[in-house]
């Protein structure tokens, strides 16, 4: 459940994101109109904006690593899920040196995960790259590291929040389908996912809440 | 935390075996730049003797300086630097895991070698010993220190030699102990004061330089 | 808590152009009569060193221009971090706008320092403990500004050079000890440019009325380059606009 980029101020009981009046800025330019919203349980918000608006920075502030510039955002819930959002960036994070599940292992176990082969195995099988498993990174197209960086969504144990920056880049026709249905999975068992993406999203249930950035007011 | 520390570690020590030519290429350089001195000093044993020690050091802090950028640069690029931080409390852990992978990859070597150098310099056995001595003391503080200046300079275009003029002058006093300490012994001095002085500075930068790092690295990426 | 309050009504880019504007001409007057005065005493009342002549008149500026360089440093890494902590933007301003002026108070200490040498001892430079400092000192000012000149965008310019100053800053203790132990291990040059004549009081007030002076001038020049970079930084806002409409032409360009 999201409100109106004009403001919903009773955010619902089981929203897991609270954003009030939040700006972001890169530089010295604020980048959008201040936007609040809120993402509940088992709600799929979708960021949406002109090139250079800010959906990057936006989820970048969401997941910790920049400060806002002006608003606040709350994360609610148990403690040990709450403010550790898992943030997918529009670059993999995979070393080019290391093979598929090497990289795949070493993101699970900096975010804490116990992982076992097996864990591994299903969640490179999800994304249909079980096969490549030994390769190196290197190796692989654009749209194969991509799925492998998604496969850490399969790879979940926790029903984290997601933070996905441009998920379906780069991904084939049969890669968006699996993505579209690992997401829905997840909003359905109750996880919160916010999204950016600039084709339309392949998911009807539940229906994306659609949170738009505009240009800051001032001259 | 420390659970952090050791997968940072693992993960940059198996990316060096599989590189294995960029892990040389700062010993090599090393050498090179230790065996121009003679070079251009000219060979009477009696000089080179005198300038050995100086000649390491220096030699061991370009050469480490010059290796640290791509320490945080590969992974700025591709992202996992991002994936890192987002780690609750990692900032410290990154800094420190960083640090330790460039000692392993680049001190150490550097202070297996040195000895040779010191047959080169034709510098007696108690010297050389002392220089390994303070290379062992001084060379983790010219990584934690290198990892400094590559968390400031991260992604900047300028990269190594911006990062070689703003750090350098920090690493001052690790020249001097360590160099200092050889001259002590050779002159029949203790050099105890030496190592003492290197132990502290050790300390003191193992325990600020991190927490120096970390704040560089949420400026550098904020 | 008004004073308070009303003093930090200063502390925005907008409301201390004009202050600083006003003030810029007495420092400037201020700095040159301190400096006359100065130099007088120094140049023609203070006797005549018995061992080093005349040439040791130098040290009214070489000394000033040490003290300036070493606490302007410290001022520019205290002002860096104020910038930092609190989020204050003049503060970050004015700690990029004393670097250049320590960087060339430490360059006159240098200079001064090789023509004191020159005359005494027939060594342009000689490495002792307090000139090699100098030099590191400078270095350090080197690193700040090349620092903050290649990170394009200022608010993490300013936030990194924060860091490095105050790193440089708690080290400068420890470098200046080192450098001080590497001195007189080697016992090179400890004939040294550090024997100062003994002071007659003429000398302590000459030196004391320069350090003032430059003081005076450092305030000065900070404040202009405050304004010009503030002006910069600001270029779009209304206050900006309307200080420069408003500038008559006759002044010239700068501020």
């Amino acid at each position: 459940m999201a409100g109106d980029p004009a403001a919903n101020p009773n955010p619902p009981a089981d929203a897991v994101l609270t954003v009030r009046e939040l700006e972001c800025r890169r530089g010295d330019r604020v980048l959008f109109a201040p936007i609040s919203f809120a993402v509940g349980a088992g709600s799929i918000v979708w960021i949406r904006g002109a090139n250079g608006q800010g959906k990057t920075t936006l989820l970048r502030t969401l997941a910790g690593l920049s400060a806002p510039a002006a608003g606040d955002l709350a994360w609610t819930g148990a403690p040990e899920i709450a403010p550790r959002p898992l943030y997918l960036a529009h670059a993999n994070a995979l070393k080019e040196d290391l093979t598929v599940s090497e990289s795949l292992r070493f993101l699970l176990l900096l975010s804490g995960q116990r992982v076992d082969g097996l864990d591994l195995d299903r969640a490179l099988e999800r994304f249909g790259m079980a096969s490549r498993k030994d390769a190196f990174v290197r190796t692989l197209s654009q749209g194969q590291r991509r799925r492998v960086a998604l496969a850490r969504l399969a790879a979940q144990r926790e029903l984290l929040p997601w933070l996905l920056d441009e998920p379906f880049d780069a991904l084939d026709a049969a890669g968006v389908e699996l993505l579209a249905g690992v997401i829905a999975q997840h909003a359905r068992r109750g996880g919160a996912v916010v999204l950016t993406s600039h084709l339309p999203l392949p998911i009807d249930e539940p229906a994306p809440a659609i949170v738009e950035l505009h240009a800051p007011a001032f001259a | 935390m420390s659970g952090t520390f050791a997968v940072l570690v693992a993960r940059d020590l198996r990316l060096a075996a599989r590189r294995r030519v960029d892990v040389v290429l700062p010993i090599a350089f090393f050498t090179v730049a230790v065996s121009l001195f003679p070079l251009g000093v000219g060979p009477e044993p009696q000089t080179l003797r005198q300038i050995a020690p100086g000649v390491v050091w220096v030699a061991a802090l370009l050469a480490a300086m010059l290796s640290v950028t791509q320490l945080y640069a590969a992974d700025h690029a591709d992202g996992s630097l991002e994936q890192m931080l987002l780690v609750p409390g990692a900032r410290i852990s990154i800094a420190l895991s960083k640090a330790m992978s460039h000692w392993l990859l680049t001190g150490l070597p550097l202070v297996v070698a040195a000895p040779v150098f010191g047959l080169l310099f034709d510098m007696s056995a108690p010297a050389i010993a002392s220089l390994v001595a303070g290379l062992v003391l001084g060379t983790p503080v010219l990584s934690l220190l290198g990892g400094l200046g590559a968390a400031l300079t991260l992604g900047l275009r300028s990269g190594a030699v911006l990062l070689i003029l703003i750090i350098v002058p920090l690493c001052i006093p690790a020249i001097i102990f360590g160099a200092g300490a050889v001259t002590a012994v050779e002159s029949g001095l203790s050099a105890r004061g030496h190592y003492s002085l290197l132990g502290a500075l050790l300390i003191f930068t193992a325990v600020l330089a991190p927490i120096a790092t970390g704040a560089a690295l949420r400026i550098a990426t904020e | 808590m008004s004073t308070t309050l009303r003093f930090f009504r200063f502390a925005s880019p907008a409301a201390f152009y004009p202050l600083a504007g006003k003030l810029v001409p007495w420092f400037g007057a201020v700095a040159a009569i301190l400096a006359a005065i100065g130099l007088y005493l120094g140049m023609l009342r203070a006797p005549t060193d018995a061992t080093q002549g005349d040439a040791y008149r130098i040290i009214f500026i070489h000394v000033p221009a040490a003290w300036m360089s070493m606490l302007l440093y410290v001022v520019m890494a205290f002002w860096a971090a104020i910038g930092w902590a609190f989020n204050a933007r003049l503060a970050s301003i004015v700690a990029r706008a004393i670097a250049p002026t320590g960087a060339m108070f430490t360059f006159l200490a240098l200079w001064t320092g090789a023509l004191w040498g020159k005359p005494t001892w027939g060594a342009w430079w000689v490495w002792d403990a307090r000139l090699t400092s100098e030099l590191i000192l400078l270095f350090l000012y080197a690193g700040y500004i090349a620092l903050v000149s290649a990170i394009d965008d200022t608010r993490r310019a300013d936030r990194a050079g924060a860091l490095l100053a105050v790193v440089g800053s708690v080290n400068v203790p420890i470098i200046y000890f080192s450098v001080i132990w590497w001195n007189t291990l080697h016992q090179g040059a400890s004939v040294s440019v550090t024997t100062a004549p003994k002071m007659a009081s003429v000398m302590l007030l000459a030196m004391l009325l320069m350090t003032l002076a430059f003081w005076a001038y450092a305030f000065a020049v900070i404040f202009v380059r405050t304004r010009a970079i503030a002006l910069e930084r600001d270029n779009h806002a209304a206050w900006a606009n309307d200080s420069v409409a408003r500038a008559p032409v006759r002044q010239g360009a700068s501020s």
